[in-house]
C-alpha cells in the first residue's frame, strides 16, 4: 500500500483549504448580521460546525500524508467510536457482554487489519461469514435466551454498518487499477469528498429552500429540494474532478450521483433508529455534528456500492 | 496532575458525558449517593468532580469484599483511599455512620452508595439507613443526588474486561433533611432524587 503525493493531490487538499476559508468567511459574515433566535440559533451551529469541519480535515489530511497505512488506522478508529455510539443507543443485555467486548477488542480491529495486510478476499468475507456465525455462537454459550435472535441481529448489524462498510473506504487503496498504481488515495478522497460534500449542499439547499419534507415522520430536516439540489450540485462537483480519478467525465458523474444518492439513503435510514430510540444524535463528541456516526452514516452506506463499482468496472 | 490525567482517561474511557443539572461546586465536604451498578460507579463519579474537590472526596466500599485479596486491598487502600465499612455485623462499635462522620469531620467528602450493592438489573433499590443517620447528626451536610447511567452495560456484575460504551454521569441539586422528616419519608425522597435525573 504506497500512496505516492503527486501534483493533483496539492490540488485537491488546497481547493478544500480554499472551500474552508469561504465557510469560515460566511459563518463569520452571517454572525455579524442581526436576526431572530431560530436564525442565531442556526448561525451558532453552522459555525461549530465549520470549527469542526477543519478539525476533521486536518486529521484527515495528516492520514493521507502519512500513507496508507495512517488511513486505515485512522478509518479503524472512527469504526470504534462510531460503532461504540450505535451501541451505546441499542439495547443489549449482561448476557451479550462477552460477545461484545469480542466486537470491539477483536473483530473490529481484525477487519482493519486484514486491509492493511491487502488480504481483500477477507476483508469481504470476515464480518458476514465468520463473525455472522461468531456471535450468535458466543451469545448462546452466555446461556441467556431472551429476544435472542433480536440481539444478535442488533450487533450485526451495528458490525455489518460501522464496521464492515466503513472498511470498504481505505480498502480502496488496495484496489489495482492500471495506470492508476500509487494514486488511490485521490480515490479516497474522492468518496469521502463527494459523500461529505453532498450532506453539506443537502443542508444549505434544505435549509435556505427547502419546503416539502420527504418523509417527516423519520427525519424533519430532510425535503426534496434539500435532495435534489443537494445531490445534484454534489455530483456536479464530483464530476469536475474526473481529472484526479481514473473515470472519464462521465463515469466520474455516475459515481458521484451513485455516492451522493446511497449517501442520502444511509443519513435517512440511520435517522429512522435514532427516531426509534428517541434521541437526536448518536454522540456529542464533534461540535454542531453530534455524533461521528451522524458524520459518517453517508460513508458508511457509500463506500461498499462505490468500491465494488469501481472493482468491477476498472480493475482488471 | 497524574490524578487529573487518571480523571481524564477515565471519562474518556467511559465516555463519560457529565451533566450537572442544578449541582453547584463548593468547597463545604458533602454526600455524593448514587445508584450503583458496577464497580467502575466510585471511579467515574471521581472523575466527573472538579479537581479541587476530587483530592478530598473518598468512596464508601464494602470492607467484606474490598478487604479480600491483595489486589482489591490495593486499589481500595491505596488508590481510591476508600472508606471500608462492615456491611453484614453493624455493632455500636464499628458503625459505618461513625466513619462517615470522622471523615466529614475531617473536611473531606464520601461517595456513598445507598443500596448497598451493584443492582444486577439496574433497577435502582431501596436505600439504607445510613445516608438518614448521617443527615440526622449532621444536618447543614449538602447531600448531591447522583445517576449514572449505563455503566451497568461497560463492566456489569461479575465480569472482569470493560465493554468500551458511553455512560453518563448527572449531578443533582443538593438536598438537605427536613425537619422532622421520619427516615422512610427521607430516603425514599434522596431515592426519586437519583431517579429523577435519569430523565432530565
Amino acid at each position: 500500500m504506497k500512496l505516492v503525493i503527486d501534483q493533483e493531490i496539492i490540488w485537491l487538499v488546497g481547493g478544500v483549504a480554499g472551500l474552508l476559508v469561504l465557510a469560515s468567511l460566511i459563518g463569520w459574515g452571517l454572525s455579524r448580521r442581526g436576526g431572530g433566535e431560530e436564525f442565531r440559533a442556526t448561525v451558532t451551529n453552522l459555525n461549530a460546525r465549520i470549527r469542526a469541519w477543519w478539525i476533521m480535515v486536518a486529521i484527515f489530511g495528516l492520514a493521507m500524508a502519512s500513507g496508507g497505512v495512517g488511513s486505515v488506522v485512522l478509518f479503524g478508529l472512527t469504526s470504534f467510536l462510531a460503532l461504540r455510539e450505535f451501541i451505546t443507543l441499542t439495547p443489549t443485555r449482561s448476557g451479550d457482554h462477552r460477545t461484545l467486548f469480542w466486537v470491539f477488542f477483536v473483530i473490529t480491529p481484525l477487519q482493519f487489519y486484514l486491509v492493511a495486510i491487502e488480504w481483500y478476499a477477507m476483508v469481504t468475507l470476515l464480518i458476514p461469514v465468520y463473525a455472522f456465525l461468531f456471535i450468535p455462537i458466543r451469545t448462546a454459550v452466555a446461556g441467556d435466551c431472551e429476544r435472542f435472535l433480536e440481539r444478535t441481529a442488533k450487533i450485526q448489524w451495528a458490525l455489518m454498518v460501522c464496521v464492515f462498510c466503513l472498511s470498504h473506504a481505505p480498502a480502496l487503496l488496495i484496489l489495482e487499477i492500471p495506470g492508476y498504481e500509487g494514486q488511490n488515495g485521490k480515490l479516497l478522497f474522492y468518496l469521502v469528498f463527494v459523500s461529505q460534500m453532498s450532506d453539506v449542499l443537502q443542508y444549505v439547499w434544505g435549509k435556505t429552500l427547502g419546503r416539502h419534507r420527504m418523509v417527516p415522520s423519520v427525519s424533519p430536516n430532510k425535503t426534496w429540494e434539500g435532495l435534489v439540489g443537494g445531490a445534484l450540485s454534489a455530483t456536479l462537483l464530483g464530476t469536475g474532478l474526473w481529472w484526479a480519478t481514473p473515470f472519464t467525465p462521465w463515469q466520474s458523474f455516475g459515481m458521484s450521483l451513485v455516492i451522493t444518492l446511497m449517501g442520502f439513503a444511509g443519513g435517512l435510514t440511520m435517522s429512522a433508529i435514532k427516531r426509534d430510540r428517541g434521541v437526536k444524535d448518536y454522540g456529542v463528541l464533534i461540535g454542531g455534528h453530534g455524533g461521528v456516526l451522524d458524520r459518517i452514516d453517508s460513508i458508511c452506506f457509500a463506500a461498499p456500492v462505490f468500491f465494488h463499482l469501481t472493482r468491477y468496472y476498472f480493475v482488471p | 496532575m497524574t490524578a487529573s490525567l487518571a480523571a481524564r482517561l477515565v471519562r474518556l474511557a467511559c465516555g463519560a458525558c457529565v451533566r450537572t443539572v442544578g449541582y453547584q461546586p463548593c468547597q463545604r465536604p458533602c454526600v455524593y449517593f448514587s445508584n450503583h451498578t458496577s464497580h467502575l460507579d466510585a471511579l467515574v463519579i471521581w472523575a466527573a468532580l472538579p479537581p479541587g474537590i476530587r483530592k478530598r472526596t473518598r468512596p464508601v466500599a464494602a470492607g467484606d469484599y474490598w478487604r479480600g485479596g491483595p489486589i482489591r486491598r490495593w486499589l481500595a487502600g491505596r488508590v481510591f483511599n476508600a472508606v471500608l465499612v462492615e456491611r453484614f455485623r453493624v455493632t455500636v462499635r464499628n458503625n459505618p455512620v461513625n466513619q462517615f462522620q470522622e471523615v466529614v469531620d475531617a473536611g473531606n467528602s464520601l461517595i456513598l452508595f445507598p443500596e448497598g450493592t451493584r443492582s444486577a438489573t439496574g433497577k435502582i433499590g431501596l436505600f439504607k439507613g445510613g445516608l438518614y443517620h448521617l443527615a440526622v447528626r449532621r444536618p447543614e451536610l449538602d447531600l448531591v443526588p447522583v445517576h449514572i447511567d449505563n455503566l451497568n452495560r461497560i463492566l456489569p456484575r461479575g465480569e472482569f474486561f470493560p465493554v468500551p460504551l458511553l455512560s453518563c454521569v448527572t449531578l443533582g441539586h443538593a438536598m438537605h433533611l427536613k425537619p422532622g422528616e421520619s427516615k422512610q419519608d427521607f430516603l425514599e425522597r434522596a431515592r426519586r432524587a437519583v431517579i429523577e435525573l435519569k430523565s432530565e
